[in-house]
């Protein structure tokens, strides 16, 4: 049972995410001529505008899994689709939100913002999404500023609006939150969720945080230790906005923790 | 904070105490100003006092020179208050007129005066005055044809360089084949080729250019492949996923994350570029700084080689300068970047 807002807002918007298929997926890195096996035998199907969180330990290849998603790698096994089509390289129909914000240390802030539409050839016709998107991350009073100018939690912001502005049907978020501080950190979610209804794109996010994956997802994705392997799947049917004292959300994560090798006592 | 608190204080206590403070700061500020229009009267006075040793036309009116640059030196720094940003300029360079000063007259009173140094090897300030008025327009000719000269070479040395970097940083094919030419010939000094380059190219200006654009066309090949080989990856994961094509990633990705580099390459070619402008004037151009060098070494007149001496520092220095200003335009987005 998905919260009756945002089933309104997704049915209002049919088109806007799309379908993800992971199938038995498995990835290797070589290192040094040995093989170190990174996902196995991951298998994970995605409904269009689901919000989808993957927690696991450090090191467990979630990071690997969304470059796999964003056609950046290919899988040494198994098939990844969007929407029926085979994943086999980028599209600007997936964005990816990266673990470093990544700016263009020699774009301005607008500019950076601008990357996609500019790469696409469409920046012209579409000048006014770029400021946009920065007013939604708060930062149109940067718009002229340079990368170094910046503290981490703004540039981290910045690459969210420079994905945000692509208008994705996929967005994927590698720990997007995770230098913000814990007041920013609160709002952006709060920004998130609301964006996320309001445009309907399927969402995968990469967090550490158990709390963070609850308030925000549909579904929260558990992963085994290197190599990794879906551990649990836990659909999370609570309404939006999401409340942090919630105890059937304490409840979940409590079993998040313990699947994550964290006993009960927390 | 307390440094605001302590000169309130100090401006609204005893006048008496004020005014000593007032006094000694006047002195420091134009205290060197004073110094530097004494400098410059010695200086004109050396010229005027004694009769010159030797037979130059310009003695008397480069001590007058002297004796008006005094002038300005002394107004311009007591009054330095009401000349806005010139007069602040003069008091910071105040210090630099009291050495050029000090060190012009030395030279004046060891030379033209009593020849402590040998004479034709160490010729007066005045004779070289005299080198800029009386021979302007050959010095101007070989100005001119050594500034077409470098910028023809450099031009296309830098362009050919970027190119070629460019391509070798980005295709694996053009790398294979170019980097072993690279490697054999990129190290030989341009120099090398003069006997070469003068016979087989149809004219010396072709053949000059030629070395010119070699031997900037190395330094900037190489840093510029370095600079677009050592582009971060993730650069080029963001475009890819946001929908970049080849053409973006090359022009918009690896070419401004490798103008640092660039850069560089380019400051290290005008250095080498300068010098092979220089050997192959004085070799084989008929025309040129360097030429004149030769000519004037030739006919043992040592003023016009120190005259030309100077313009060519100050030619090689405005273009390095000029450089540095493209850079700093175009590198704005770096931080701690070098002042020149
Ligand atoms: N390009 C690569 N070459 C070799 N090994 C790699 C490469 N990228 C990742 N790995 C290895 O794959 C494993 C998984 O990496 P990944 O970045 O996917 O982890 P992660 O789950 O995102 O971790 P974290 O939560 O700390 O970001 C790591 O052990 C890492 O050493
Ligand atoms: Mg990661």
């Amino acid at each position: 049972m998905v919260a009756a807002t945002a089933l309104a807002e997704i049915d209002a918007h049919p088109a806007a995410g799309a379908a993800l298929d992971i199938e038995q997926v498995s990835h290797a890195f070589d290192i040094d001529s040995a093989e170190l096996p990174v996902l196995s035998d991951v298998s994970i199907s995605v409904e269009p505008g689901e919000f989808v969180a993957l927690l696991g330990p450090s090191g467990c290849g979630k990071s690997t899994l969304l470059r796999l998603v964003a056609g950046l790698d290919k899988p040494r096994s198994g098939t990844l689709r969007e929407d029926e089509a085979r994943i086999t390289r980028p599209h600007p129909s997936r964005v990816v939100v990266f673990q470093d914000p990544t700016l263009f240390p020699w774009r301005t802030v607008w500019d950076n913002v601008a990357l996609g539409l500019e790469a696409q050839g469409v920046l012209k016709s579409q000048r006014h999404c770029v400021d946009a998107a920065l007013d939604l991350v708060g930062l149109s009073d940067f718009r002229t500023a340079y990368p170094h100018q910046l503290s981490g939690g703004m540039a981290q912001r910045v690459a969210l609006a420079r994905a945000l502005v692509n208008d994705p049907k996929i967005l994927i978020l590698d720990e997007p939150l995770g230098k913000l501080d814990s007041l920013t950190r609160i709002s952006m979610q709060a920004e998130l969720v609301s964006l996320w209804q309001r445009k309907g794109f399927t969402t995968l996010l990469v967090t550490h945080d158990a709390e963070e994956a609850l308030v925000l997802a549909n579904r929260v994705i558990v992963f085994s230790d290197r190599p990794a392997r879906v551990k649990a799947d836990i659909r999370v049917d609570r309404p939006y906005p999401r409340h942090r004292g919630d105890p059937y959300l304490a409840d979940l994560r409590r079993q998040i923790l313990g699947l994550l090798g964290l006993d009960a006592t927390w | 904070m307390s440094t605001y608190s302590l000169s309130d204080g100090l401006a609204s206590g005893p006048p008496r105490v004020a005014r000593a403070p007032l006094l000694a700061s006047w002195v420091r500020e134009s205290g060197v100003g004073i110094l530097a229009s004494v400098a410059w009267i010695a200086f004109g006075l050396s010229c005027l006092w004694w009769e010159d040793v030797g037979d130059w036309s310009r003695t008397h009116s480069l001590g007058i020179a002297a004796l008006v640059i005094a002038a300005i030196a002394l107004f311009g720094t007591v009054g330095a208050d009401y000349l806005g940003s010139a007069g602040r300029g003069l008091r910071q360079r105040a210090p630099w007129l009291v050495a050029l000063g000090a060190f012009l007259t030395l030279w004046e009173v060891a030379t033209a005066k009593f020849a402590w140094l040998p004479l034709p090897f160490f010729p007066p300030p005045q004779s070289i005055i005299e080198v800029y008025t009386d021979d302007l327009p050959k010095l101007l000719d070989s100005v001119f044809a050594s500034v077409k000269l470098q910028l023809g070479g450099y031009l296309i040395g830098a362009t050919v360089g970027f190119l070629t970097g460019v391509s070798i940083g980005w295709s694996r094919a053009v790398g294979y084949w170019v980097h072993p030419v690279l490697r054999f010939i990129g190290p030989l000094p341009a120099t090398a080729w003069l006997p070469i380059a003068f016979f087989t190219f149809p004219s010396s200006w072709s053949a000059s250019t030629f070395l010119i654009a070699l031997a900037t066309g190395f330094p900037v090949t190489v840093l510029t492949w370095s600079g677009v080989a050592s582009v971060s990856n993730a650069y080029y994961d963001v475009a890819r996923t946001l929908g970049a094509k080849p053409s973006f990633l090359v022009l918009k990705v690896a070419i401004p994350a490798a103008l640092p580099h660039v850069f560089v390459g380019l400051f290290m070619g005008l250095g080498s570029s300068f010098a092979v402008l220089v050997v192959a004037e004085m070799i084989g151009v008929k025309a040129g700084l360097g030429w004149y060098l030769q000519w004037a070494q030739g006919w043992a007149a040592y003023a016009n080689m120190y005259a030309a001496l100077i313009v060519t520092s100050l030619l090689c220095s405005g273009a390095i300068t000029l450089l540095f200003s493209i850079r700093d335009r175009l590198l704005v987005w770096q931080k701690g970047t070098v002042k020149w």
